[in-house]
């Protein structure tokens, strides 16, 4: 098992956002986490990485376990979050993001493969190394935050809403890249509130609503639920 | 309802704040006229206050550029900065007093030419400046206002404040620094040239300068360019080296720079350190200059050097480089022009008046809302 998670509680002040949650995801896996706002899918992403600290539950990484595990050891652990709202840094060039991304690289010839490989993902960035984060249209920053996480050489990728905001040409285009860097070997936790784009490439997929799993299964048998249907899919 | 249009024009006049702009502009004409008078009349005396302000202005950067970079990276006005300066300032002078830091060049190798020992000397005593400095800041930072990061701004700005009292009066002891007046011992002697049409005269021994020159000394131009150097290096620091690429990153969003691997606490850390030294180095830029030291000296060009960042736009390491020459320019020309004791008032008002007008400064971004 690549990620576990184990009955994740989290609060803010007195609000329970998480209520207990287990949920994993195997080595080579892409598994979506869906629901709707508010259910706590970026709380979910958040307390993975460090940046929230839960109140009781762990999470276990590789079989090491890294619920107190600050944000900035998690990703030299092979962990790294793509945040929601993408979070480029505006004032530092598409490079330096890069770089920013490559912080704990101190391997040379390891930058040096990763950028070349993020390069081929979005040729786009090559050409435009020089340019400000901040002058990204939302479907470059996307690119970039992605290609930024891509730069630790994760074992583990946890994307928070990739498709927010993008046209439909564009939601495919990302989702093709997931793809493609889950075949390389990554692993995916994927977060979507496009629950059809995300079960049309996930394996499993898990149901969250107001901070509890509702629901769990492969990606076929979320996608033919008759409540998830009724709830995320607008059938009726 | 009066809508007669007097009335009318009044109101806008009010709403527009005509008023305050025309009232500004008129100073500002006011003052430009002015300038050009003194030109006129004087252009020597002009240039001689021009090279004066720059002596000020390069030494008010120094310390402007600590205030800038804390506050851009932490949202705080760092009030205690001023006494870090003074802090540099004593700490070159026992370290030339007490440990003759400034000649263990010239001590240990006798051979050496003079002028390489001493120019050795000096930087070191300007090194020991920095690094106390930065250490000074650091425990600082982690005593006073690291547990405070998360607290409503306020509380930081005042404990601020309080670390500046602190700082002014703990060095204010005896057994520590002194609460009198000291004259600085220059590690170097002061040489004066004479510059005008007629070449460089070097003065001294009773020469005296010669009608039409202006007046440098190598103090001046050790000041000048030692704080370029610094400035040089501080700007290769953060625009290329990968701790000044984090510390821009960290400055922007602290919670995405975590996610990268960086460690904010640190970075914090060494950007107060950083902004530190600076003033250090200033402080005994400073020292040289006036050649007197005392416990409340860092008030006063600390509070122009808060004007100067403030100007230049606060956050904006190229504002504070400019707000801090514009600042060295206004306060000895209206030393010059208009009084000596009004030029703090009149540096003073420019805080005022940058506040009204534009009080993000003339580099400076409106606050960013953050997520
Ligand atoms: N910083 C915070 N302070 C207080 N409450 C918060 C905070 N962040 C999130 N919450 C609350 O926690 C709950 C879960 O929020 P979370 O952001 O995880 O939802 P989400 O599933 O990611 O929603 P969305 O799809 O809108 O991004 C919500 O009720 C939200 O109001
Ligand atoms: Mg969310």
């Amino acid at each position: 098992m690549m990620l576990e998670v184990k009955n994740l509680h989290v609060y803010y002040g007195s609000i329970h956002a998480l209520k207990g949650i287990n949920f994993h995801v195997d080595k080579g896996e892409v598994v979506a986490l869906i629901g709707a706002n508010g259910a706590g899918k970026s709380t979910t992403l958040s307390t993975i990485s460090g940046l929230l600290q839960p109140a009781e539950g762990n999470v276990i990484f590789q079989g090491e376990d890294i619920t107190l595990t600050p944000a900035e050891q998690t990703v030299q652990k092979g962990v790294v979050q793509v945040p929601e709202g993408r979070k480029i840094f505006a004032t530092l060039t598409v490079m330096e993001n890069l770089e920013m991304g490559a912080y704990t690289q101190r391997d040379k010839n390891q930058f040096k493969q990763d950028l070349e490989y993020v390069f081929t993902l979005f040729p786009r960035l090559k050409e435009r190394q020089k340019q400000l984060g901040g002058t990204f249209s939302g479907g470059e920053q996307q690119m970039l935050a992605m290609a930024r996480a891509l730069m630790s050489s994760p074992t583990m990728l946890l994307l928070d809403e990739p498709s927010m905001g993008l046209s439909p040409i564009l939601v495919e285009q990302i989702f093709e890249i997931v793809q493609s860097i889950n075949k390389k070997g990554t692993s995916i936790l994927l977060v979507e509130q496009n629950a059809q784009m995300a079960l049309s490439i996930a394996d499993r997929a898990y149901v969250l609503e107001t901070g509890e799993i509702k629901l769990e299964g492969s990606a076929q048998e979320v996608l033919h639920n008759p409540t998830v249907i009724e709830a995320y899919l607008g059938g009726h | 309802m009066n809508t007669s249009p007097i009335a009318q024009l009044i109101q806008k006049i009010i709403k527009q704040g005509w008023m305050g702009k025309s009232f500004l502009l008129l100073i500002t004409l006011l003052a430009v006229w002015r300038l050009v008078v003194a030109l006129q009349e004087n252009p020597i005396l002009f240039l001689q206050q021009v090279v004066n302000g720059l002596q000020l202005g390069f030494v008010y950067a120094l310390i402007a550029l600590g205030y800038t970079m804390v506050y851009g990276i932490v949202r705080l006005i760092n009030f205690a900065h001023g006494d870090v300066f003074m802090v540099g300032a004593f700490v070159s002078f026992y370290s030339i007093t007490r440990f003759q830091l400034h000649t263990w060049a010239e001590r240990l190798f006798p051979a050496m030419p003079d002028g390489v020992s001493l120019i050795i000397g000096a930087l070191t005593v300007m090194a020991a400046s920095m690094v106390a400095c930065a250490l000074l800041a650091v425990v600082i930072e982690r005593i006073a206002y690291k547990p405070l990061r998360n607290a409503p701004r306020i509380s930081a700005l005042i404990t601020a404040i309080g670390v500046s009292f602190f700082l002014e009066y703990f060095a204010a002891l005896n057994f520590v620094f002194s609460p009198n007046f000291i004259t600085y011992r220059r590690p170097i002697e002061v040489v004066t040239w004479a510059i005008g049409p007629g070449g460089i005269t070097t003065l001294g021994g009773g020469i005296a300068p010669p009608p039409g020159t202006i007046l440098i000394s190598n103090i001046a131009l050790i000041i000048i360019l030692t704080s370029i150097i610094l400035m040089f290096g501080l700007q290769f620091i953060v625009q290329k080296t990968r701790i000044g690429k984090a510390m821009r990153s960290v400055a922007y969003d602290k919670q995405t720079a975590r996610l990268m691997g960086i460690n904010t606490d640190a970075i914090i850390s060494t950007t107060f350190a950083i902004g530190a030294a600076l003033a250090g180095a200033a402080g005994m830029l400073y020292a040289i200059a006036f050649s007197q030291i005392f416990f409340w000296m860092g008030i006063i060009p600390g509070l122009k050097s808060f004007v100067a960042a403030v100007l230049g736009g606060i956050g904006s390491i190229p504002g504070a480089f400019i707000g801090a020459l514009i600042m060295g320019q206004a306060e000895v020309i209206s030393a010059a022009y208009i009084s000596t004791p009004l030029r703090d008032a009149i540096a003073f008002s420019i805080l005022i008046i940058v506040l009204l007008v534009r009080p993000t400064g003339i580099f400076g971004e409106p606050e960013r809302e953050k997520a």
